[in-house]
């Protein structure tokens, strides 16, 4: 592992991050979903009930969110730091998404965040419902760009390379916006968050049923979750399965790792389980596949079992029954683009129009391999993912959306019939679920990106060429830092999640009527009471005569002019069976207690 | 509608975005200011807490206002993104571990089993305080000053980088450089926009903490930190106006022009009478804060900010000058020309940016509406769940 070189160091920073943010993000994705039909419950019962079962989430998700800001942030700038070449060159294209993301999205997000955390008994409930959904929208909207503008590294589209400027530029932003890799990478992405933050709050709420307590909030829970979980991963798994067909028809070589293929063939099959031998420079490898299912994989990947799926050989040496060019002859294409650019730079350079008009028509004509004439010939080996990791990883993610399914659909069934406590093996399993389907999560992103290695931009640009002018100790130092401060903080907020879930949301579980707004009432009076008194006391004190003091901001407001006043009446507005109090508070003066 | 502009008219226009931008960034850097003085002004755990959740509740808009600003720097000027990020790491890392333990000091500050302890958090929180504005302010100083860096777009043909950086310190040395005497400029905005930001502090502390014995003791920190603040920031504009800059001619070669920057004010007076009414906002605010305690100051004073944050960015890259010099190279300087996406690109942002207007509104509608103008200790122990 130190023998790494500055390309490994930089992408194990840039992989390290990306973990530790994932690991926060498809919970916030779906939690927020969820507080939001929470919350909507509660809008429209009023049942303090609901209420406390919302914010006992809120607090939960508060923990996660602060962790995966943090670490997302780093993630756009390590763009830049650890990959200027990249940043360069295809930051014309890659640019333009995160830039609407943060517009778009990322302040909705951060906005409404503010006020679904913080405006308990501050502002109207409406407007809080409101938040809450605006959170979630938020949330998948910036996941939503994030991914479009991941899914164009996966399949870039809507782009030209221009010899000038030396990058590549944006010709069709709806190409861009419009990718089929996008969309399908979307589509996943969040429902199978989605599903995820369902196994987190199934496994909380068992956790409760296991030691006997908050047994309604418990029931409740896993019945919201369980229902969005179940139509979450069956969507999830159905788009995946559009994924896999689209992975097939743009990263074959991915597919071909992913599965373990080598030979492509028609009638191409499956392999359930297999092991693999040491890869060689060239490429090949031993496989041992006790057993195949003959035509599986070309039913999957193209609907029909005669399809030819190419195997990595024919990828890397090409396949001309099939009409498959290999890597091999696209590395000398790629070095003829590379050597028409650089006589078409100096031809410019020294004025020779026509050695340059030349060398620019030779370089379009190869400029489709140019990607590939940054490789070695006689090491075609270093064109094919990890193949081993690939194969087993997306099996675990697939087995894992299967189960899920059932997972969801029989948590509901017996959430349903309350009997979910005679069942003490089922509540720890839905314990053991949670890192379980993390671990899914964390290798479905794997499998994405350790797929489309050695590219940065799939056939575009390899990741060694992407990358920054750093030391390899700077970067290693760097890696280091950052894992123990992200450990850190990670064992801090599992300490405080997990303190919350021992706390629990102290619900009194008999009484579920509505509540009549005495927490704003009582916040009212105390905001009332202390501006009152600091306004006699700051007077005293002030040593600095007053000439045109403000004091209209500072004197004791009147009921109509303070937030207390609006998050009052506002909050007790939708109990229509509490008149009295509206009228109550209204009439309650100021109280000065100086 | 952006199609009918000329690519240099776009290219000025998103400059004056990302200026817009930045500017918001340095105005919402007052919640830096308010966890330092929080940290070292307090007496006790209840003034502590009136002073973090008076800026807290903000955090994540000076947080998101980061994140546009690098997003923006991406997508409209790349070589920019590329070459500082990719080459002043050390400078930007530093920044960037400073915003991660922020975030979850606030939040896990105050909880129980926060496994690192209060006090750790609050360290956390004054080392943002004080070293998240320090590195901001001395990287927009280079703008003006310059970095160590050299181009060559055709070391991509050859597998090297676009970018390189020609000094170890790969950007610390903007903070000290014994050779290069443009350290005590960067520095001096810096340590400027520290001291405005703890200033902007404690006008936002004046406008919603009601508990007097706090106000006194925040105007009175007012008065040391203005003057300081001003020697700071009277340093460098008198550098600034005086030192040689880096302009640009019709073919894009770099020169050294004396006085650039004290020309760039001459011929740009929109941009000079805007700067003057920022600095005046500026001084009104606090005058105001001080000695009426006048709740509005805060505004007055941050409208000035962003007015003087915004008129100096602009200054750096309006009127043929180059944003990024650098003192490698000259023709390696970035220009909003040189260093800027395709026209597609630029054209394609623009119409993101029709969104601003919208989100501006709805973050003020949502900013009025959490309000708290009388945050009171009373106030925080009865919060003690939901604030910071």
């Amino acid at each position: 592992m130190f023998d790494w070189g500055l390309v490994e160091w930089s992408r194990a920073q840039f992989a390290l991050t990306a973990l530790y943010h994932w690991l926060f993000v498809p919970f916030t994705l779906g939690i927020t979903y969820m507080l939001a039909i929470m919350f909507t419950i509660y809008y429209v019962t009023g049942s303090d009930f609901w209420k406390k079962l919302t914010r006992f989430w809120a607090r939960i998700f508060a923990v996660n969110f602060a962790i995966g800001v943090a670490t997302g942030i780093i993630l756009e700038f390590e763009f830049g730091t650890n990959w200027s070449n990249y940043s360069w060159f295809v930051g014309d294209i890659f640019g333009a998404p995160l830039v609407v993301e943060g517009l778009s999205a990322f302040f909705l997000e951060t906005t409404f965040l503010a006020v679904l955390l913080l405006g308990w008994d501050r502002v109207s409930r409406g407007f809080q419902l409101f938040s809450a959904w605006m959170v979630a929208v938020g949330g998948s909207l910036s996941a939503i760009w994030i991914l479009v503008a991941n899914a164009w590294m996966q399949h870039p589209t809507g782009m030209q390379f221009n010899p000038d400027t030396m990058r590549n530029e944006m010709v069709d932003f709806w190409a861009v916006l419009g990718n089929p890799t996008a969309i399908v990478k979307i589509l996943h992405t969040l429902t199978t968050s989605f599903a995820l933050a369902a196994v987190v709050v199934i496994g909380i709420s068992s956790w409760y049923l296991l030691k006997g307590r908050e047994k309604k909030f418990a029931y409740q829970s896993i019945r919201i979750a369980s229902i969005f979980g179940f139509f979450s991963i069956l969507m999830g798994v159905y788009i995946g399965d559009l994924a896999g067909k689209d992975v097939a028809k743009y990263q074959p070589m991915k597919v071909a790792a992913m599965e373990g293929l080598y030979h492509g063939s028609t009638e191409a099959p499956f392999t359930p389980v297999a092991w693999f031998g040491p890869q060689q420079t060239d490429g090949t490898r031993e496989v041992y596949a006790p057993l195949e299912i003959p035509g599986v994989l070309s039913w999957l990947l193209a609907g029909d079992s005669r399809e030819f799926v190419p195997g990595i050989y024919d990828l890397l040496y090409g396949n001309t029954e099939h009409g498959i060019v290999g890597a091999k002859d696209r590395i000398a294409s790629g070095k003829i683009a590379l050597q028409s650019l650089q006589q078409y730079k100096d031809a410019k350079k020294s004025g020779d129009t026509i050695l340059a008009d030349q060398s620019l028509a030779l370089f379009r004509q190869h400029e489709g391999d140019m990607g590939y004439g940054y490789f070695d010939e006689n090491n075609l080996g270093e064109l094919v993912p990890s193949v081993p990791f690939l194969f087993w990883a997306f099996r675990y993610m697939v087995a894992l959306g299967f189960f899920l399914m059932f997972y969801m659909a029989y948590a509901y069934w017996l959430a349903r019939r309350e009997t979910l406590e005679q069942y003490p093996f089922l509540l720890k399993f839905a314990l053991f679920m949670i890192p379980a389907t993390y671990l899914g999560s964390e290798l479905g992103w794997a499998v994405a990106e350790v797929g489309r290695q050695p590219w940065l931009v799939y056939h575009v640009l390899p990741t060694k060429v992407g990358v920054s002018a750093a030391s390899v100790g700077t970067v290693r130092t760097i890696f280091f830092g950052f894992l123990t401060i992200f450990t850190l903080l990670l064992i801090a907020a599992l300490r405080i999640a997990i303190h919350e879930i021992q706390e629990g949301p102290k619900i009194d579980e008999k009484d579920t009527r509505p509540k009549q707004g005495s927490d704003d009432e009582e916040m009212g009076q105390l905001v009332r009471e202390t501006r009152a008194t600091s306004l006699d006391a700051e007077v005293a004190l002030d040593p600095v005569p007053p000439v045109t003091k403000d004091i209209s901001a500072k004197k004791a407001p009147s009921p109509k002019k303070t937030p207390t006043k609006k998050s009052t009446s506002k909050a007790i507005t939708p109990v229509k069976k509490a008149p009295t109090k509206k009228t109550a508070s209204k009439k309650t003066p100021p109280k000065k207690t100086v | 509608m952006f199609e009918t502009l000329s690519t240099l008219a776009l290219q000025h226009y998103l400059y004056f975005v990302v200026a817009s931008i930045g500017a918001i960034l340095v105005f919402m850097l007052y919640v830096q200011g308010g966890q330092a003085l929080a940290i070292l002004l307090s007496r006790n755990e209840a003034e502590k807490s009136e002073m973090l959740n008076t800026v807290g509740k903000r955090y994540e808009i000076t947080f998101t206002s980061l994140v546009v600003f690098g997003g923006s720097f991406f997508a409209i000027f790349p070589l920019f993104y590329s070459t500082s990020f990719g080459g002043a790491y050390f400078v930007w890392f530093a920044l960037l571990f400073l915003f991660i333990v922020e975030g979850v000091s606030f939040k896990y500050r105050h909880k129980v089993s926060n496994f690192l302890g209060a006090r750790t958090y609050e360290m956390f929180l004054l080392l943002n305080g004080i070293g998240a504005p320090l590195l901001i302010g001395v990287a927009v100083a280079t703008f003006f000053t310059g970095g160590n860096f050299t181009i060559n777009r055709a070391n991509l043909i050859g597998s090297q980088a676009v970018s390189a950086w020609n000094s170890p310190w790969h950007g610390l040395e903007a903070l000290w450089n014994p050779i290069q005497s443009a350290w005590a400029t960067n520095i001096a905005f810096g340590l400027a926009v520290v001291l405005l930001t703890t200033i902007l502090a404690s006008l936002n502390i004046i406008k919603n903490v009601i508990d007097p014995v706090l106000i006194q003791r925040v105007r009175r920190y007012l008065v040391p930190a203005t003057i300081c603040f001003l020697l700071a920031f009277l340093f460098f504009l008198s550098r600034l106006l005086t030192i040689d800059g880096f302009a640009y001619d019709a073919l894009g070669t770099v020169f050294m022009e004396p006085y650039k920057y004290l020309h760039n004010m001459l011929a740009l007076p929109m941009v000079s009478i805007t700067f003057l009414i920022g600095v005046v906002l500026v001084l009104v605010g606090i005058v105001l804060g001080y000695f009426w305690t006048y709740r509005r100051s805060f505004w007055i004073a941050g409208l000035g900010t962003f007015l003087v944050a915004l008129t100096l960015l602009l200054l750096a890259g309006y009127n043929n000058t180059a944003f990024y010099p650098s003192l490698s190279d000259l023709q390696s300087s970035l220009t909003i020309v040189n260093a800027s996406s395709s026209r597609y690109t630029l054209i394609a942002i623009s119409y993101a940016t029709l969104l601003a207007p919208i989100v501006l509104a709805y973050v003020a509608y949502v900013w009025n509406t959490l309000r708290d103008d009388g945050i009171s200790q009373d106030f925080v122990k009865k919060n003690v769940g939901d604030l910071y």
